[in-house]
């Protein structure tokens, strides 16, 4: 699974962050930095709950 | 009982944030929308947002939902006008009845208005797509001053998106703070400060007594209640919006501003109410809730459909209660304010992070010792971190605690 976020959408809003900690996180800059681009499928559940809530719709998962 | 087929009145963000859940668990039966819009579904806070800023086209605002492939049956261009419990239908505009198995209720809600409102040219409020392209359509004409009334919410972002197009803007707010209900007077006061900030002609404290128009039945003024009258070339009404029941009146269910669900959000066996129109308990701040929030859509939509699919025995999995904690977010200028929790009037507020002057800072809300709420401005990342102590029900001093670790 590769992460993938569209930064020409993200509004640093930090959902994605608050959902998976370990893949996303909004910096004392007010960006999104991808921690994980590649993260194990055990995390795809977290990964896919952020990509439904993300407000701007900006993260995708390509297989 | 398993079933077949599921219909969902309301095919906006709830609604079809239900069926996409259905489909993802694997349910491959019948799902009609009701729907009375006839484009594509779409996403509503970018409406007084970038599409009004004129950033955005409205093919940028279609729904998530709406572009995946969900084999769904729509029926478009109708309401549905009632619900019989009876016979298990529910009737549409043009009088015919459609017989459901199970129901998704998701009709969302609609702006109140003024008195008069509806016949004036330049008078808008802000809730589709439709009223958002009128709207923008009169800010093009550069309009000498837009009258919004409101400084709630959604009045607050159009004040910040006119101003961001250069539009002078008054906004008339009843109460002496803007926000006071919801964030209490400290944080409605930094909230008037950022629209002064902006050079808005805030007016507090002043009711609206009409709306005044010119020969050619279009608006010219706002007269108030004190006398004074403010003029006006394009108004917008932003004084809250009320749940869309009145489709379900003498149905059965039970009504009060909104459709009283249990914390399945199940309204009766096989009916769930989803996203603005239901009420439901929340264990977590002891009482029944119905939010306005992009997220609680999503995320009632989601609960709702697994409610029918348990119940139907189409999984089998334990259904955990709905007891989110509320998020919310607003953008107003350049600046992102931001709400995790219930926050109150009458709670403490203490600023953990930043300073107010700078319109950059974390407040936190405690009542009965707990902290009920975070508020954020540009400082989204803090306000994820401490929505954990909304979450965990923590102590305002554990509250404290944590943010000066953060800060
Ligand atoms: C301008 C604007 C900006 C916003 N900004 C934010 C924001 O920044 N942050 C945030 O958290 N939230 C925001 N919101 C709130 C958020 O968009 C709503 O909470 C969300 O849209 C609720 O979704 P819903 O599906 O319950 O209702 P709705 O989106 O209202 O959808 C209800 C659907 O039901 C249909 N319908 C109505 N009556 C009937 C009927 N009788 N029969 C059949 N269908 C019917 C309607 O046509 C509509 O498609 C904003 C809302 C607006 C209007
Ligand atoms: S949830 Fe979406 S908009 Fe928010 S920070 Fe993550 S990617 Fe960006």
């Amino acid at each position: 699974m590769r992460v993938v976020v569209d930064f020409d959408l993200c509004e640093s809003n930090a959902v994605c962050m608050g959902i998976a900690p370990e893949v996303f996180e909004v910096r004392d800059d007010d960006f999104l930095y991808v921690l994980d681009e590649t993260p194990s499928e055990d995390l795809r559940p977290k990964v896919e709950e952020a990509v439904r809530r993300c407000p701007k719709q900006a993260i995708s998962i390509e297989d | 009982m398993p079933f077949g087929a599921v219909t969902i009145v309301g095919g906006s963000l709830a609604g079809l944030t239900a069926a996409q859940t259905l489909r993802g668990e694997g349910f491959d039966g019948t799902i009609t929308v009701v729907e009375p819009e006839l484009g594509d579904p779409y996403d509503r806070p970018p409406l007084s947002k970038e599409v009004l800023a004129g950033t955005w086209g409205p093919e940028r605002v279609v729904l998530g939902a709406a572009k995946a492939d969900l084999d769904l049956t729509w029926e478009r261009g109708h309401h549905a006008v009632r619900l019989d419990l009876q016979d298990r239908s529910v009737q549409l505009g043009d009088g015919r009845r459609l017989p459901f198995e199970t129901l998704v209720l998701a009709t969302g809600a609609t702006p109140r208005t003024l008195p008069g409102a509806a016949a004036l040219g330049g008078v808008h409020v802000l809730r589709t797509l439709d009223d958002c392209l009128a709207l923008r359509a009169d800010l093009d004409a550069e309009p000498d001053r837009v009258v919004v009334v409101g400084a709630g919410f959604i009045g607050a972002e159009v004040a910040a998106t006119c101003r961001g197009r250069g539009l002078p803007v008054t906004v008339l707010e009843a109460a002496p703070v803007p926000l006071e209900r919801v964030l209490g007077a400290a944080m409605g006061a930094v909230c008037a400060d950022l629209h002064r900030s902006h050079d808005v002609d805030l007016r507090l404290g002043v009711g609206v007594d009409h709306l005044v128009a010119d020969d050619g039945g279009r608006v010219r003024a706002v007269a108030l209640a004190d006398g004074s009258v403010v003029e006006a070339s394009v108004v917008v009404v932003g004084i809250g919006v009320a749940p869309r029941i009145d489709w379900l009146a003498g149905s059965g269910l039970t009504i009060d501003d909104g459709v009283v669900c249990d914390e399945h959000l199940r309204a009766a066996p096989g009916i769930v109410a989803v996203g603005d129109i239901v009420r439901w308990p929340s264990r977590r701040f002891g009482r029944s809730l119905r939010l306005e929030h992009w997220e609680h859509a999503v995320q009632s939509g989601e609960a709702a459909a697994r409610t029918l699919l348990a119940e139907g025995g189409l999984i089998d999995r334990p259904l955990e209660a709905y007891d989110p904690v509320p998020w919310f977010w607003s953008d107003q200028y350049d600046r992102k304010i931001q709400l995790a929790g219930l926050s109150g009037p009458d709670d403490r507020v203490e600023v953990v992070i930043g300073d107010t002057a700078e319109h950059r800072f974390v407040a936190l809300y405690g009542r009965d010792d707990r902290v009920v709420a975070v508020l954020g401005m540009n400082r989204p990342r803090h306000v994820m971190q401490l929505r954990a102590l909304v979450a965990e029900g923590a102590s305002f001093d554990e509250g404290l605690a944590r943010a000066r670790e953060l800060a």
